[in-house]
């Protein structure tokens, strides 16, 4: 099946089974790796892609439903060198370990931040709550988002 | 599994589905898919209803809401009139699942699904919400206790889609809630969970009261001999501890990963303590 989309804002055509996993097209067809998957079944938010704007999970979807609708990955964020914010304050703020979840908690920040540019760190605990980390114990995590969010005020 | 449908319309809906009778339904996916990796069901095609225009809107005519089964968890957590008159769904939407899981997740899904744990199901008890069921020869209304009669199992004839939910608005003095006790705080299916539905007199006595639990037996359940319990009388521990024993030797719990029965027995009772006013 044809399938037509936009991926990191470039307008995408491939041929792909229509019941291949998105989160398999992602990373086996379209050699973007930056999305990970950890469960497989919804659990763990380390597939979080943007769907128009809005956090989905990639190993929840199937790639006939791509078509037609605005794909966001990690690998989208940046501008050229120039690291996204949220990305900035990952690494500024030592948020990242082994760096696994880090993609899924990167988006899972920015569909929180779009909806509420200003989140108070229960908000943001739960903006990230369906992404596990076994690594950080989610302190830096938060703390990260936080910086985030005041350095971008309201610029998103 | 090779195909993937996407009607815009019921109409051709059913000509798909006519043409390919095996096919399965996909709302968000969040339960179909799960089960379809763990090759639990098999499918050849799929229809998926995420552009089937009718089955999309929020719409309410004052009196009562008219939910499309496509409608998201997030869409219903943001949707004004649930919150301010339907606090019980609003309650649930907002402890289902997670962020990504609320985009996904539909109503429609998770009244299909009917699983005794299903987040949005107590509070719809509790509102009697009647489900608009459509099939190629015509429509039928059909109310929630009547379409879930067991776990997974729902009175879905073989080509019928589920078009809308359709609740009476309550009227003021009415207060409805939902608690849940989960093993953590996101991404925890529910232990048990209690939704209810109280008129509530100028002097605090309760009129109509109803009560519905979830994951405490296989579908959720009422009890008319506890709600008549309240009726008449002024929320107090004293009666909510009454009411708690009685509910307590009334539900059916099972033992599972999650918690024990007796556990859940003992949650049925504490439940309904989180119901006296602060
Ligand atoms: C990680 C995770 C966490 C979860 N947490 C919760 C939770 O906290 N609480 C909770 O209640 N649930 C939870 N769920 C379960 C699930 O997300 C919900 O039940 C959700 O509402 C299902 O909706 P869906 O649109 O994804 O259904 P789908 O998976 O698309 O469909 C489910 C079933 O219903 C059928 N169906 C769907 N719509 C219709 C229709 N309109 N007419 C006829 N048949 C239809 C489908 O054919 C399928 O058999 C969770 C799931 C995951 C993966
Ligand atoms: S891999 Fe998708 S949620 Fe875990
Ligand atoms: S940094 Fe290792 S899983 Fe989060």
């Amino acid at each position: 099946m044809l399938i037509r989309f936009y991926l990191n804002n470039q307008l995408k055509e491939i041929n792909s089974d229509p019941d291949k996993r998105v989160v398999d097209l992602l990373r086996e067809n379209l050699g973007l790796t930056g999305t990970k998957e950890g469960c497989g079944e919804g659990e763990c938010g380390a597939c979080s892609i943007l769907v128009d704007g809005v956090s989905k999970l990639s190993c929840l979807m199937l790639a006939a439903q791509l078509d037609g609708h605005n794909i966001i990955t990690i690998e989208g964020l940046a501008d050229g060198e120039k690291l996204h914010p949220v990305q900035a304050a990952f690494v500024v703020g030592g948020a990242v370990q082994c760096g696994f979840c880090s993609p899924g908690m990167v988006i899972a920040a920015l569909d929180l931040l779009q909806r509420n540019p200003h989140p108070q760190r229960s908000e943001i605990r739960q903006g990230l709550s369906g992404n596990l980390c076994r690594c950080t114990g989610y302190q830096k995590i938060v703390d990260a988002v936080e910086a985030a969010a005041l350095e971008m005020g309201d610029k998103l | 599994m090779k195909k993937v449908l996407f009607p815009l319309n019921v109409e051709e809906m059913w000509s798909m589905w006519q043409d390919n009778p095996e096919a399965g339904l996909l709302a968000g996916g969040t339960d179909l898919l799960v089960k379809l990796r763990s090759q639990r069901i098999r499918l050849k095609t799929i229809i998926c209803l995420e552009k089937v225009k009718e089955l999309q809107q929020i719409n309410t005519d004052g009196a009562q809401i008219f939910i499309g089964a496509m409608t998201n968890h997030q869409q219903l957590l943001e949707n004004q009139v649930v919150k301010s008159r339907l606090g019980c769904l609003h309650q649930a939407a907002a402890v289902l699942g997670s962020p990504p899981i609320r985009h996904m997740g539909t109503i429609g899904g998770n009244i299909c699904t009917a699983s005794p744990a299903g987040d949005t199901l107590p509070p719809l008890y509790v509102l009697q919400a009647n489900l608009e069921l459509v099939s190629p020869t015509g429509s039928r209304i059909v109310p929630i206790e009547e379409f879930i009669y067991g776990p997974g199992k729902t009175a879905l004839a073989p080509m019928e889609v589920l078009k809308q939910v359709i609740i009476d608005l309550p009227v003021p003095g009415i207060q409805t809630h939902y608690h849940k006790v989960g093993q953590r705080k996101a991404l925890a299916i529910s232990v048990c969970s209690l939704a209810c539905y109280m008129q509530l007199a100028p002097d605090g006595s309760v009129g109509e009261a109803r009560l519905a639990w979830g994951s405490v037996g296989p579908t959720v359940m009422r009890f008319p001999e506890v709600e008549a319990l309240l009726y008449g009388r002024k929320i107090s521990l004293d009666i909510l501890r009454q009411c708690g024993e009685l509910a307590s030797q009334k539900v059916t719990p099972i033992s599972d990963v999650r918690a024990g029965a007796e556990y859940r027995r003992r949650l049925t009772a504490n439940l309904l303590i989180r119901l006296l006013p602060d």
